[in-house]
């Protein structure tokens, strides 16, 4: 899979997702008895929990109300503490701007924290290819790095990937160490990808992360991490990169605090991420770690665009994952399904945005409209209705076509003529009764190849309860 | 002076005026055995969902205000559909966001319409054995009726007033079936997964009814149930409540 998008493969891909026991198993392991089980169990811990998410919707949307004022703030901040600052309109820029800060420093070999942006902008293929070795150090990102796959979750990128499947990739790409080796235990395999890992901190000339958080009044970048890779990377480099989008930026400290207490809870269940760094500005005088440079990358890549449009809402969006954790068409097809970096609901409001929605028209409806995703918000983002404003696009556009939008026309051309509506549709179900006999169902049925291809059709009583009524039944 | 009684207005919905009209004769007994007058009328068609969620906003529209009125002037409407009372309640009103005249009209329309089982908790006495079903049953929580009305305590309220009926309550009660209006027949193999783990939580309670407060879900639910083969019958509440279960459920074959 590459970082070009493929969601118009949405039913082929979902179709061997549904084929893939193994992958059903971890889905239903994963997401039922993990992460949502544990979200309830942290929500029950903290009472004042529903108050704080309509807090933090209230902070965001005044974030996004004065974004500018806030962004240039924390520019000013991140100088003040020694740190350079460089905007980035869109993914060629900021890719442009990181190969530069890289070569600058001389580098050779890159590690790298977690960082979805990162993958928004392909930026490991673009330093690759200009012969840097770009190393991504969260376990997970490192596992699909060598498997040359996108992340299937935001939080959990090789959540598709059972255990033997890890073991397997480090035996194929590990072949410096004993083909024969014990890799049954989780633990043996998380030993062996810290080795691996500890030489390339060590040897990396330019450290770049992500962040969860941007704080205005001091300068701060922020990630959250669990296995504080992210810490080695941004303090073990001579140079340490950040790279944001703009809406990450949060007025204070205590605001960013506020959001960490919805973050981890939502995501995984623990009331905090291990690590939560905030790094400001390069290494002072005295200090004993940390970067000798700081380079703050601050990307728009038409997030400004979303700002003026329906789908403002997203931009709240913490990339907690409770949204694609709770959503029952990932909870069977997984993240590669949706044929781009973001999966889930969050991923079918966003990846529209970015790849058109001539290409990922299949994304925003391959939802039931089930308003879970809305319910589990943490920022309170009306998912559901942004999904469906992407659906008025589409429809706009032609998606979808042929017989679907023809069906459609006509139902909705007879649901406006009443008095022929009532006329017709007796006939017809009294036709399909016919049809069904006294069986009360349908295996097949001519039109409804699509319904009866996984369940049956239940046949229809006999006659509306319009025509029913009229003749005096009560 | 006798206070007459509430007129009501009862919105069939498209998929129990086609295809299970004891639901709306059920949901006529219940809303009189409550005390009301009850209208039908013959107006109505549908509430304009396939459009709306499909982005076809114009006939959405266009449909809405056809509803908005036929409904004018009645002291409720009562749907026996969280999903078509929800589209009412909760999407006209943005339906005409940019048309202050309309958008009025919609948000009294919205602000007088009830999902059956709500409007049956509040006005039934449920001191009132009325309906005696013998048998276990577990609720299916459909999903636009829980989250957008929040109906969650009203129909097992009112289960509960059946002599004879023992509500067996499923695992994940409150996920999607899977059936998502046009979503089911658009992605049949995903919309099949879904169902599936559904019929799995109905049939691990071993009840003989599945129940529920949406036609489209029971139906898609049932599908699934009757091709694994399982004899667990489907019904919508209104006919629990109404006593109607002597007649075949949702996709079971005629004796």
């Amino acid at each position: 899979m590459t970082h070009e998008p493929h969601c118009q493969d949405f039913l082929k891909a979902s179709e061997k997702a549904l084929k893939d026991d193994q992958l059903q198993e971890l889905l239903n392991r994963t997401l039922k008895s993990g992460f949502q089980k544990k979200r309830l169990m942290s929500m029950a811990r903290l009472p004042e929990y529903d108050q704080l998410r309509d807090q933090a919707r209230d902070v965001k949307n005044h974030i996004l109300d004065h974004l500018d004022a806030y962004l240039e703030r924390f520019e000013l901040q991140v100088k003040k503490a020694g740190g350079h600052v460089h905007w980035a309109q869109d993914a060629e820029q900021a890719r442009e701007i990181i190969l530069k800060i890289c070569q600058n420093a001389g580098a050779k070999t890159v590690t790298k924290g977690k960082s979805m942006i990162a993958e928004e902008i392909d930026l490991n293929d673009y330093l690759q290819d200009a012969g840097l070795v770009p190393i991504e150090t969260d376990l997970g990102e490192y596992i699909i790095q060598l498997r040359e796959e996108l992340p299937s979750h935001i939080i959990a990128p090789a959540f598709h990937l059972s255990k033997t499947q890890v073991a397997e990739t480090f035996k194929e790409h590990h072949t410096h160490l004993d083909p024969d080796r014990d890799m049954v235990e989780p633990t043996s395999l998380l030993k062996e990808a810290r080795k691996e890992l500890r030489e390339k901190f060590i040897q990396a000339d330019v450290g770049i992360t992500g962040a969860n958080f941007l704080i205005a009044e001091t300068g701060t970048a922020m990630i959250v991490t669990n296995e504080g890779n992210g810490d080695l990377t941004q303090s073990l480099p001579r140079v340490h990169i950040a790279l944001s989008s703009i809406e990450k930026v949060v007025p204070t400290l205590e605001d960013a605090t506020l959001f960490l207490r919805l973050l981890a809870r939502t995501a995984t269940g623990q009331e905090q991420s291990v690590y939560n760094t905030f790094f400001t500005g390069p290494k002072r005088d005295g200090d004993l770690d940390g970067p000798e440079e700081f380079h703050m990358v601050l990307l728009d890549n038409r997030r400004t665009e979303l700002l003026g449009s329906e789908f403002r809402d997203i931009l709240r969006c913490i990339r907690c994952g409770a949204c694609i954790n709770h959503c029952p068409v990932y909870g069977v097809t997984s993240g590669h399904a949706y044929g781009w970096v973001y999966p889930g609901p969050m991923g079918s409001v966003l990846t529209p945005h970015f790849v058109g929605i001539k290409e990922a028209h299949l994304l925003p409806s391959a939802c039931t409209m089930c308003g879970r995703c809305g319910e589990v918000c943490p920022v309170r983002i009306p998912l559901p209705d942004l999904l469906r404003n992407w659906r008025g696009h589409a429809f706009n556009a032609g998606k979808p076509g042929g017989l679907q939008r023809m069906g459609l026309k006509v139902w909705a051309w007879l649901a406006k003529r009443p008095t022929l509506y009532h006329a017709i549709t007796p006939i017809k179900i009294w036709g399909m009764k016919l049809l069904a006999g006294k069986r009360g169902r349908f295996k097949s049925m001519i039109g409804a190849g699509g319904w009866t291809k996984t369940r049956d059709l239940p046949a229809p009583q006999g006659g509306t309860f319009q025509s029913r009524r009229q003749k005096g039944e009560r | 002076m006798t206070e007459r009684p509430p007129k009501i207005a009862l919105f069939v919905t498209c998929l129990v005026d086609l295809m299970r009209p004891s639901v709306g004769f059920a949901a006529m007994r219940l809303l009189e055995r409550a005390g009301a007058e009850v209208v039908v009328p013959k107006k109505q068609t549908c509430c304009g969902q396939p459009a709306y969620n499909s982005g076809d906003e114009a006939d959405a529209r266009a449909i809405a205000q056809q509803v908005i009125d036929v409904f004018e002037g009645y002291d409720t409407v009562v749907v026996p559909s969280g999903s078509c009372g929800g589209m009412i309640k909760e999407h006209y009103p943005k339906l005409f966001a940019d048309d202050p005249a309309w958008k009025t009209r919609a948000q009294t329309l919205a602000a007088r319409t009830q999902e059956l089982t709500q409007y049956l908790a509040e006005n039934l006495d449920l001191n009132d054995v009325s309906a005696t079903v013998n048998g276990t049953v577990t609720y299916h929580d459909s999903c636009a009726g829980m989250r957008e009305l929040g109906i969650k305590d009203q129909p097992r309220k009112l289960l509960a007033t059946v002599d004879g009926l023992e509500l067996k309550e499923m695992d994940d009660t409150e996920s999607c079936c899977g059936f998502g209006g046009l979503f089911s027949i658009k992605y049949p193999d995903v919309s099949g997964a879904i169902v599936d783990k559904k019929a799995d939580n109905v049939e691990a309670q071993k009840t003989d009814m599945l129940s529920g407060g949406d036609l489209g879900c029971l139906m898609n639910v049932a599908g699934k149930l009757k091709r694994r083969g399982s004899n667990v019958r489907v019904y919508h509440i209104a006919e629990i409540l109404a006593g109607m279960t002597d007649q075949p459920g949702v996709g079971d074959a005629e004796t």
